[in-house]
């Protein structure tokens, strides 16, 4: 039996996670937590949100995040290839910035319009 | 220039405000904002989780800010930005300041206050030790970092586990800084549970509750050196419980307080305990047609309330501009035990359609607990909840039927635990 607090919204259901039993989750209000529960035993991920130099924008730097989930043992090596990426005006909200990044699958997005 | 409505701060709760008004009938619409561009706060918190309950999807800052931000363009609301609202009068007069029109008045028939907040400084807390370079508060470390691009240290202590010291523990961590600590007076954490999850214990980072920062030391004018201390229930360091932290920043995240300056000097009622003005079911404050909303009024911890209490405050706006009614006697809401605010703090029933929507906050931790809403002796209604902390803010429901039935002058609200 695992315990765990669910992060997929903000009421942050406390859960049970039974390995022995096909990782059965209690504890969860929602079908999301279910989901998140068994995912977070086996193949944990997170969607990162970080930013890249920008030139010629209103600021110096383009937030972006991944448009989904990636295993959190990518997190570092994404950081490292968001660190080679600079973008010029103008950006446009759900731009890809970098397309399958580090063979997750995920493409890197903007977040904002600069 | 004479505007139906004037919104001062175009942050979550200004565009909110400003959309349904336009929704609701008003076409002379200003949004006043000091900084270069719409969307507030969100600019920086480029994080995810803002949206959940609104648009039931995970954005990030300034994806939500760019949601209202474009319902605006087909509209005739206006805006200025670089420009500052330096007074608000009793009789609605807006006064703002520009580099390109300098010192102008501007007259509107409505308000909307949606200044936000700021965060609370080192002095409003008065930590002992040196004054060196490298204190820095959490959100001003969070705009470099995100908007201007400056990483603010490479060793770094957090005093405040708020939602803001967790999200830039995170981030710094991300950007190749070792955080050492996060460092909390209270027994509980200040920010939310996932946050705790995502920020710290996803990266290792040891949160110290009932800790406090109480020396600081520096080197060649930068931070060299905190010490922390365990406290007691009393709140003072225990002699003896210090810890070293070599580290060159510590980020504070200790708090916000809303921006309420212009509030004053318009002579509105304020609440001691949000640090806001005293409102209405529908966010108005004591002075007829000028209204508040988003965290100006109350500290939120999501803004997708923001969003839901700044459309009222809009919609309001726009009702008195265009159905001016007479002002109706008002019920008081109390906080009873365990509740440290509610708003609205008042509340004229007929003006509820279906349900009045109160948002509190409780004073300490509690488990399964029951909240109780009643007139005098008689309980009106009852809530049960599995669990609250003050960092989390609460919200129930209580139907205009059983509003209409209250007989004095104030309903007090109040938990037990179960
Ligand atoms: C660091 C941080 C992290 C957060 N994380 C989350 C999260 O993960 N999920 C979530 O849902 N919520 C989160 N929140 C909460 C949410 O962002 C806020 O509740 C929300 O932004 C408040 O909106 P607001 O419009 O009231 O204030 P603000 O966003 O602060 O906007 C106020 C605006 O008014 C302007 N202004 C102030 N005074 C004047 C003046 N005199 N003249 C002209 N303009 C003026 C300011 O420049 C600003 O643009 C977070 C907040 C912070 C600070
Ligand atoms: S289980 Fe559902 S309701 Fe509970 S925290 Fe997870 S997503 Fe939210």
């Amino acid at each position: 039996m695992k315990e765990l607090v669910c992060i997929v919204c903000p009421k942050g259901c406390r859960l049970h996670v039974d390995e022995e039993n096909g990782y059965l989750v209690t504890g969860n209000s929602c079908l999301r937590g279910a989901e998140y529960g068994k995912n977070e035993i086996l193949n944990p991920t997170r969607v990162l949100t970080s930013t890249v130099k920008m030139e010629g924008g209103l600021y110096r730097r383009c937030p972006v995040k991944t448009n989904k989930a990636i295993p959190k043992g990518k997190l570092f090596d994404v950081m490292q290839a968001l660190n080679a990426v600079t973008l010029s005006a103008p950006v446009t909200v759900g731009q890809v910035v970098i397309e399958n990044v580090c063979g997750t699958g995920a493409d890197v997005i903007a977040t904002k319009a600069l | 220039m004479l505007y139906d409505l004037i919104v001062v701060g175009g942050g979550p709760a200004g565009l909110a405000a400003a959309n349904s008004a336009y929704e609701k009938g008003l076409r002379s619409i200003l949004i006043v904002e000091r900084d270069k561009e719409l969307g507030g706060i969100l600019n920086q918190c480029i994080h995810n989780g803002f949206g959940l309950h609104r648009f039931k999807e995970e954005l990030t800052g300034p994806e939500y800010a760019h949601r209202f931000i474009e319902m605006l363009k087909d509209t005739s609301v206006q805006v200025m930005c670089d420009t500052m609202v330096l007074t608000v009068t009793e009789n609605k007069e807006v006064h703002v300041i520009n580099t390109e029109k300098g010192y102008q008045v501007l007259q509107a028939k409505a308000v909307v206050l949606a200044m936000g907040c700021r965060e609370r400084t080192r002095g409003a807390i008065a930590i002992p030790g040196a004054r060196p370079a490298g204190v820095f508060t959490a959100g001003s470390a969070q705009r470099y970092l995100n908007m201007e691009g400056y990483m603010v240290g490479k060793r770094v202590v957090i005093l405040g586990s708020g939602d803001i010291g967790l999200i830039m523990a995170r981030r710094m961590t991300l950007e190749g800084a070792k955080v050492l600590a996060c460092v909390e007076v209270m027994p509980y954490s200040g920010g939310l549970m996932r946050n705790i999850v995502q920020c710290l214990q996803d990266y290792d980072i040891p949160l110290y509750l009932s800790h406090t920062v109480t020396d600081i030391q520096q080197k060649d004018g930068r931070l060299s050196h905190i010490t922390v201390s365990k406290v007691g229930d009393d709140r003072l360091p225990i002699p003896g419980t210090e810890m070293e932290f070599d580290c060159d920043t510590l980020l504070l995240s200790v708090g916000l307080i809303p921006e309420n300056e212009l509030t004053r000097g318009a002579g509105i009622d304020m609440d001691m305990r949000t640090n806001g003005a005293i409102v209405y079911e529908n966010m108005e404050t004591s002075i007829p047609g000028v209204f508040a909303c988003g965290n100006v009024v109350h500290v939120h911890d999501l803004v997708d309330y923001v969003s839901q209490e700044s459309e009222k405050a809009g919609a309001a706006a726009a009702d008195f501009v265009l159905h001016p009614k007479e002002n109706e006697h008002a019920l008081r809401l109390q906080n009873g035990f365990g509740i440290s605010y509610t708003v609205p703090q008042q509340v004229r029933v007929p003006r509820i359609e279906k349900s009045l929507e109160v948002f509190f906050r409780v004073r300490q931790v509690f488990g399964e607990s029951v909240i109780s809403v009643k007139d005098g002796e008689n309980l009106i209604c009852s809530f049960k909840r599995e669990y609250m902390a003050p960092g989390e803010m609460q919200q129930i429901k209580l139907p205009r039927v059983l509003l209409d039935k209250v007989s004095g002058a104030a309903l007090t609200i109040s938990v037990k635990e179960a």
